[in-house]
C-alpha cells in the first residue's frame, strides 16, 4: 500500500478512536486555554494582594487565592503554559538525543554499537526519576535545566526505540539495493531507515510528553524545577502543601490541571499505539 | 544454567562500572568551582576553602580521585557528609529500613490491587466493568503521585483524622505512604495484567482446558493467570526501581525518613558526597536486585536460560 493511503487510513483509524477523540478534546482545550492564558485570566497570576490572602472559591476568586493572595485559577491557566512547552522541550531534546544515537548504534554496529548501549545501560541504572534528579543536582534549579534534566534522563528510551527498529529495517531489501545503488550512509540513514522509526517514535514521544510533565512537577515539587513565584504547577502544590487544612484549593486544582493533562496525553498515546502496532489491531 | 548466571553476573560489571564513573563525574559536572557552590551558603575564608578541597582530594590527579572514590566505595565507605560530618554510609544505613519497609509494603498493595483489578477486567471484556476498571487503571497512571498523596492526607488525617498525616516508624503511619505508592503501580500493573491475561485467554491450550471440561475458575487461574504472570514478573524489577524513586516524592509528601528524602535534602542543601553516595547506593541497589530478579525467573522459566 503507498505510504499515503496508509498514513490517512491510520488518520481516520485515530478519528474514530474513542479514547483518542476524548485525548485529543481533552489536548486542543488544554492549548487553547494556554494560549490564551494572558486574556483568560481575571488576574495577575504573580502579583500578590496580601489582603486577599487564603480566599476560598467564590465570586471573587473563582478557585480560591493562595497565602499570597494571588488568583489559583490565572495561576492555573498560566501553568497550564509552562508545563506544556516543559513536556515539549523536554520530550524534543530527548527526541534530538535520542534518535541519533538509536540511528546510528543501529545501523553501524560493532564496537560503537556496543560502546553507546554500554553507556545507555548506564543511565538506566537509575530508576525513574533518579536520573533527572542526579542531573538536577549539580545543576542551578531553573525552569531551564529542570528541562534538560528531563529531556536527558528519557534519552535511553528513544535511543534503545530507534535502535531496535533499524536492526530491523537495515536488514530488508531495499536498504541493500540503496546501498547497491551507490546510496551513501547518511542517505540511507535518512532517506531509508529514519521513516521505519517514526510511527514508534511518535507513539513513544506522546507517551512520553505526560511522563515528561510528571517528573518536572515532580522535581517542582521537591523544590528542585521551577522557582518562585513561577505559576508552575508542581512548585504551587508544594506552597498548597502547607496550608491543606485552611485552604484545601490551592494545591487541588494545579494537581488536577496535572492529572488531565498527562490523562490527555495517555489517551492520544494510547489510541495512537492501537492504531500503529498491527499486533493489537483487531 | 551456570554458564546463564555467570553470564548475566557478568553483565553488571561494565554497568556498575559505569554507574561509579558517572556519579564520580558528577562533581566535575558542576558550573564553577564545587567547593564554592557547596560553601555558598557560609562566609568562609579561603584557608576553609583549600581545607575542604583537601578533604574533599580535589587537589590529585582526576584517575586517583576516581580510584580512591571507587576503593572507599567496595570497602563500604561512601564519604563524609560536608552538613553533619557523618559518615555518609551511616547516614544511608539509618534511612535503609523506612525505605525498604514502604517500598515493600507499596508494591504489596500494587500487586494485590493492580493484579485483581486486571483480572476481573480481562474476564468480563467490554463490559461496563473492564470499562470502569481500566478508567480507573488509567487514571492512576496520569495521576502525580504527590498530589495523590496530598489528597490522601486531605481526607483521611485532616477531615476523618483516621491517620496521621506526617512522620514515620509505626504502622499508622505507613498506611498513607504505602497506598499513594502502591495505588500509582497497581493501575500500569492492571492494565498489563488485562493485556496478558487477554491474550492468554485466547490461547488454543486454554481453549482445550476449557473442552476437556475443566471448571471456569480452574482454567482461569491454572491454565491463564498463571501464565499471563509472566510478563508482570519481568517488569517486577522495573517496577522496584519505580517505586525506589517514587519514594523519593513520598517520603517528602508525608515527611517520612528515608533514603529518598536523605537525597532530597542532600540536594537542596548541595552536600555532595551525600548526593554522590545515596546515588550511588540507590543505582547499585537497584542494578543488584534487576539482577536477582533476573536469576530467579530463569529458575522458574527454563526457556530464558536455554536461550
Amino acid at each position: 500500500m503507498p505510504s499515503s493511503t496508509r498514513g490517512s487510513a491510520s488518520t481516520s483509524r485515530l478519528l474514530r478512536h474513542r479514547g483518542a477523540q476524548v485525548g485529543f478534546a481533552i489536548l486542543t482545550l488544554l492549548v487553547l486555554l494556554a494560549i490564551a492564558a494572558p486574556w483568560l485570566s481575571p488576574r495577575d497570576p504573580i502579583r500578590t494582594s496580601p489582603r486577599d490572602a487564603l480566599k476560598p472559591p467564590g465570586a471573587a476568586f473563582r478557585l480560591g487565592s493562595d497565602q499570597y493572595g494571588r488568583d489559583v485559577l490565572s495561576r492555573v491557566l498560566h501553568g497550564a503554559r509552562i508545563s506544556l512547552v516543559v513536556g515539549l522541550v523536554a520530550v524534543g531534546i530527548a527526541v534530538a538525543l535520542g534518535t541519533p544515537v538509536g540511528l546510528v548504534s543501529g545501523y553501524y554496529g560493532g564496537r560503537l554499537d556496543l560502546v553507546l548501549m554500554r553507556v545507555v545501560d548506564v543511565m538506566l541504572a537509575f530508576p525513574g526519576i533518579l536520573l533527572a534528579l542526579a542531573i538536577v543536582s549539580v545543576l542551578r534549579p531553573s525552569l531551564a535545566n529542570l528541562m534538560i534534566a528531563v529531556g536527558i534522563a528519557a534519552v535511553p528510551t528513544y535511543a534503545r526505540l530507534v535502535r531496535g527498529s533499524v536492526l530491523t529495517a537495515k536488514e530488508q531489501l531495499y536498504v541493500e539495493a540503496a546501498r547497491a545503488l551507490g546510496c551513501r550512509d547518511r542517505g540511507i540513514l535518512v532517506r531509508y531507515l529514519l521513516p521505519n522509526v517514526v510511527a514508534p517514535l511518535v507513539v513513544t514521544a506522546t507517551l512520553g510528553l505526560g511522563t515528561a510533565i510528571l517528573s518536572a512537577a515532580a522535581l517542582s515539587f521537591l523544590g528542585l524545577g521551577s522557582q518562585p513565584p513561577e505559576p508552575e504547577w508542581g512548585r504551587m502544590l508544594s506552597e498548597g502543601r502547607d496550608y491543606l487544612r485552611e485552604a484545601w484549593w490551592i494545591a487541588t486544582f494545579p494537581g488536577l490541571g496535572i492529572m488531565v493533562t498527562v490523562l490527555g496525553m495517555n489517551l492520544v498515546g494510547d489510541g495512537l499505539q492501537d492504531v500503529l502496532d498491527p499486533r493489537l489491531r483487531e | 544454567m551456570l554458564t546463564y548466571i555467570t553470564t548475566r553476573i557478568l553483565a553488571c560489571v561494565p554497568v556498575l562500572v559505569g554507574v561509579t564513573l558517572a556519579v564520580f563525574s558528577l562533581l566535575f559536572l558542576i558550573p564553577g568551582d564545587p567547593v564554592k557552590m557547596m560553601l555558598a551558603e557560609f562566609a568562609t575564608t579561603p584557608e576553609q576553602v583549600a581545607r575542604m578541597r583537601a578533604q574533599l582530594h580535589l587537589d590529585e590527579p582526576i584517575p586517583v580521585q576516581y580510584g580512591r572514590f571507587v576503593g572507599h566505595a567496595l570497602t563500604g565507605d561512601l564519604g563524609t557528609s560536608i552538613r553533619s560530618r557523618r559518615p555518609v554510609a551511616q547516614e544511608i544505613g539509618e534511612n535503609l529500613g523506612s525505605t525498604a519497609v514502604l517500598a515493600t509494603t507499596s508494591m504489596a498493595v500494587a500487586l494485590i490491587l493492580g493484579i485483581s483489578l486486571g483480572l476481573v477486567a480481562s474476564l468480563v471484556r467490554n463490559s461496563w466493568l473492564d470499562v470502569l476498571a481500566m478508567l480507573v487503571a488509567l487514571l492512576g497512571v496520569s495521576m502525580p503521585s504527590f498530589w495523590l498523596g496530598l489528597l490522601l492526607i486531605l481526607g483521611f488525617s485532616l477531615h476523618l483524622g483516621w491517620f496521621p498525616a506526617t512522620g514515620g516508624g509505626d504502622l499508622p503511619h505507613l498506611v498513607m505512604p504505602a497506598l499513594t505508592l502502591g495505588l500509582i503501580a497497581s493501575a500500569i500493573i492492571a492494565r498489563l495484567t488485562r493485556s496478558s491475561m487477554l491474550e492468554v485467554l485466547g490461547q488454543d491450550y486454554v481453549r482445550t482446558a476449557r473442552a476437556k471440561g475443566l471448571a471456569g475458575w480452574g482454567v482461569v487461574v491454572r491454565h491463564g493467570l498463571a501464565n499471563a504472570l509472566i510478563p508482570i514478573i519481568t517488569i517486577f524489577g522495573l517496577q522496584f526501581g519505580n517505586l525506589m524513586a517514587g519514594t523519593v516524592i513520598v517520603e517528602t509528601v508525608f515527611s517520612r525518613p528515608g533514603i529518598g528524602r536523605l537525597l532530597v535534602g542532600a540536594i537542596l542543601n548541595k552536600d555532595f558526597p551525600l548526593v554522590q553516595g545515596t546515588i550511588l547506593f540507590v543505582a547499585t541497589a537497584y542494578v543488584l536486585i534487576n539482577l536477582l530478579v533476573d536469576l530467579a525467573y530463569a529458575v522458574v522459566d527454563p526457556r530464558i536460560r536455554l536461550h
